[in-house]
């Protein structure tokens, strides 16, 4: 009789322990305005897609370019790039593309090249309203080859040319006619945001089957898929934007995971690692968000190189970031990311050595006054201004330990921090700040900076403020760098150029680099298979090689 | 009377959508430049693409008009943040906010009211409701909050921890989110009954009324409630119409949506049409609350009917 209960409670036990967990429920920080793949760009929506729909082409973990959607990368070598002349007579490339076989929408409709011709007329009419449109205009035309490839003719070489970006198929079939009856008004009549959850909008392994607005997503597996069978029958995305209710969501149980993309802050998940390490796994990853100090090459003092190399030697960036941020935000020495493929690991770096900092300062005519701090001839101190996002606490906190630091070198710093809002539309793009900034500028793998160090690039009333050159800085080698690089197509001439970049950058510095953020990945011990990129192609492209344990 | 404040109620919210309209458009940043912070791939020539599609470029006033005639057609317009018409995003955030902070206050007036009244008519007890209700008051709603998450979600486990439930009404999902709004309001309520009740209690009409045998019971609830509870109803009609603004703390320690939240990532994330429409919308609940009231407060006094 016992032996028979035993064997019973067993039978009913085993089912349940050896059940294989199916469900994912995942923790973000931020809801996606939209959920059209290129109508507005914002992470939210990134992470949510990259379950459900995929690309043509996107950067791996390992930050190398790679085909989601497409067969085979187009390449001079494998001739499916061709060197051409534009119609106007201009250097222009025509890449082609061939969909892989069986790719479907979740309707069974296969993802054809129709798709991929419908994306790009929506995508060159400015009416349409899509976020960024330079590859649109640089797209002049687009050939049908057959049911699954297409070619593009561009009027631009560049290295990049076998990234297509945001174009990726969109359903003609659900689409077109929407589009065709007013594109000024199509992106509020899109089927995306009216009828997210029809299937036949997504081509991922995953597909979104219910909506809660500002809450949460759904995804469930996508019968039309014909990769790699998805780990998980559903994932449910919730949408919490204070981090400490994310955390307790996640200690309580609601929430698996939180992802790192968008996600805890660094310190808030080495409080919570601390605590509850056991619990979860923790994974850090640094990325392309490039923390650092911008500053006025105007400025009296912040031109001198010697002083801009002297705030950077005085500043013990290793010391901050072991003890803000436990080691795990790599130290920057330019605005090139160590995982990029054209950094140069032999580029000059600048250890905290306060004595040389002194000694350049004294070099540059800022002696030490009575109080400590440095004044030049003219009786002039050498007296900061210091800005960041008010309310960034890890930031805030930086700038106090820097304005210390500082100090000990003789240099004064007086804090003016602003709300997010007002720091970015006005003081910075409008060059209002008068000395140092502190901020981060978010990249893409092998991304040249041409925007933020061209000449051409520094904001003027004139030019409506366009550009990200906020500091003013000017080197006419740069300039040419930032803008013959893009055009190069021999890696090892561009990476050569690298070098010299990051050598002029890291001589000039025409901004103090910090370090590199890193994304705090908290996962559940059960799950596996989660590849962090560091990038802007977020993990969930690769969704259908998590698995649960 | 009531033909007059509604008359009243109408020029209010025109002023207030011109003033809230102006406002928006003078803060530092627009949509595109909040995209452009997002996106560094976006050039100046995108930006102007853009500006001139959300019709951005156009004078503020001609902006105004163009929404206000739109309003006035019935049609709200459409949340550039959340891709949605803005009607649509509207009715399920009130009605969560009316569900949460409706039974919140219901809660709180029950229990500050009882509270008032033991104080009242208890004087031993008195020290004990005012620790109460001096607890109440100045515990920060996010920590309170924060607390009974710790307390009830992560270490017992008995609720969640936040958010709503995928579907019905989920009144698990409601208890620690209304106890946090409850406690908050509650003590308001607890000192004003006990104040009001306890100067009451001292009328001549209510000597009369225990000289004439009515029992304590009788005296407090049938002849002293009625005419202490004027102050309380006009508290708890403002607190109604702030209520309906949503409870941001609540709603964002709890991630559950609802108007404040709503209103807040409107203004933050410059949506204009939605930001607008829910502002106007709190006011007109508010200034309703306050007529009711008002009107309540008629029904209960003969001496404001008279006037």
């Amino acid at each position: 009789m016992r032996l028979r209960l035993a064997a019973l409670l067993l039978a009913a036990a085993t089912p349940a322990a050896a059940q294989p967990r199916d469900t994912l429920t995942i923790g973000i920080t931020q809801y996606p305005s939209t959920y059209h793949p290129n109508i507005e760009n914002m992470i939210a929506k990134n992470y949510v897609l990259g379950f459900a729909r995929r690309p043509l082409t996107a950067y791996g973990a390992d930050w190398r370019l790679t085909c989601l959607t497409c067969e085979t990368l187009p390449s001079i070598e494998n001739g499916l790039a061709v060197l051409e002349t534009t119609p106007e007579g201009k250097p222009g490339i025509r890449v082609t593309y061939r969909l892989r076989e069986g790719l479907r929408w979740g309707d069974g409709t296969p993802v054809s090249a129709e798709d991929l011709r419908f994306a790009w007329e929506a995508g060159r009419d400015p009416a349409t309203g899509f976020g960024p449109a330079e590859f649109y205009r640089s797209a002049y035309e687009l050939i049908v080859v057959d049911q699954r490839t297409v070619t593009l003719r561009l009027d631009r070489v560049t290295f990049e040319y076998a990234s297509m970006a945001d174009f990726q198929p969109l359903p003609a079939h659900i689409e077109r006619a929407r589009w065709e009856a007013d594109p000024r008004s199509y992106r509020t009549r899109t089927a995306y945001d009216t009828e997210t959850t029809n299937p036949a909008l997504w081509n991922g392994p995953y597909r979104i089957t219910a909506v809660q607005p500002g809450s949460s997503v759904t995804l469930e597996r996508n019968p039309a898929w014909n990769g790699t069978a998805p780990g998980f029958r559903r994932i449910t995305i919730r949408a919490v934007e204070n981090t400490p209710a994310l955390e307790a969501q996640l200690l309580a149980g609601q929430v698996d995971m939180v992802a790192g993309e968008l996600g805890l802050p660094l310190e808030q998940a080495i409080a919570l690692e601390r605590r509850a390490g056991t619990r979860f796994r923790f994974h850090y990853h640094p990325g392309l968000i490039y923390e650092h100090l911008e500053l006025r090459h105007d400025h009296p003092a912040l031109g001198d190189i010697r002083v801009r190399q002297a705030l950077l030697l005085a500043t013990d960036r290793a010391q901050i970031s072991e003890r803000l941020f436990a080691g795990r935000q790599p130290v920057a020495h330019s605005a090139v990311n160590p995982l990029d493929a054209m950094f140069d690991p032999e580029v000059r770096q600048w250890p905290f050595d306060l004595a040389r900092a002194r000694a350049l300062l004294d070099d540059a005519g800022w002696t030490p006054g009575p109080d400590g701090i440095r004044r030049n001839a003219a009786g002039e101190r050498l007296s900061l201004e210091f800005m960041t996002t008010a309310g960034n606490r890890a930031r805030e906190q930086v700038q106090q330990v820097l304005q210390g630091m500082w100090r000990a070198a003789g240099v004064e710093t007086r804090i003016r921090n602003e709300p997010p809002r007002v720091f970015f539309a006005e003081t910075l793009s409008r060059r209002r700040f008068q000395g140092l900034a502190m901020f981060a500028w978010i990249s893409a793998p092998e991304s040249v900076p041409r925007t933020t160090l061209h000449s051409d690039e520094i904001p003027r009333e004139d030019r409506n403020w366009s550009g990200q050159n906020y500091g003013g800085y000017r080197n006419a080698e740069m300039d040419v760098l930032t803008h013959t690089l893009p055009e190069e197509l021999d890696a090892t001439r561009r990476r050569e150029m690298w070098r010299r970049l990051q050598a002029i950058y890291a001589e000039e510095l025409p901004s103090i680099p910090l370090w590199f953020r890193a994304d705090a990945h908290v996962w559940p011990t059960w799950l596996d298979g989660v590849r962090p990129t560091g990038h802007l192609n977020v993990s969930t492209l690769w969704a259908e090689e998590w698995r649960a344990r | 009377m009531i033909a007059k404040r509604l008359l009243q109620v109408a020029l209010t919210l025109a002023i207030l959508s011109f003033c809230a309209f102006a406002l928006i458009a003078l803060m530092p940043g627009d949509p595109i430049e909040v995209a452009i912070a997002g996106d560094p791939r976006l050039s100046a020539e995108d930006a102007a693409r853009l500006r001139a599609l959300h019709g951005l470029d156009r004078p503020f006033t001609e902006r105004y008009l163009a929404w206000a005639s739109g309003l006035l057609r019935g049609e709200f317009g459409y949340s550039r943040l959340f891709a949605q018409p803005v009607a649509s995003l509207l009715w399920p955030a009130l009605l969560s906010t009316l569900t949460l902070a409706g039974t919140a206050l219901l809660i709180a007036l029950a229990a500050g009211i009882a509270l008032g009244a033991l104080a009242a008519s208890w004087p031993r007890a008195a020290p004990f409701v005012d620790a109460v209700a001096i607890m109440g008051q100045a515990m920060p709603t996010f920590w309170l909050g924060m607390l009974l998450i710790i307390a009830f979600a992560v270490t017992l486990g008995w609720l969640p921890a936040g958010g709503v439930a995928e579907s019905g009404v989920g009144l698990s999902f409601l208890i620690l989110p209304v106890a946090t709004l409850a406690v908050a309001h509650l003590a308001a309520y607890a000192r004003h009954s006990a104040t009001s009740l306890e100067a009451t209690l001292t009328e001549p009409w209510v000597r009369t009324a225990r000289a004439r045998g009515a029992s304590e019971h009788r005296v407090l609830w049938r002849h002293a409630f009625p005419n202490a509870a004027l102050p309380i109803l006009q508290i708890a009609a403002l607190d109604a119409g702030a209520l309906a603004g949503g409870a941001l703390v609540t709603e964002t320690v709890f991630a559950r949506p609802g108007m404040g939240k709503l209103l807040y990532d409107a203004v933050m994330g410059n949506d204009t049409n939605l930001a607008l429409v829910a502002l106007l919308l709190v006011a007109l609940v508010t200034m309703l609350a306050t007529l009711g009231a008002d009107l309540a407060q008629r029904a209960l006094d003969p001496r404001l009917r008279e006037r």
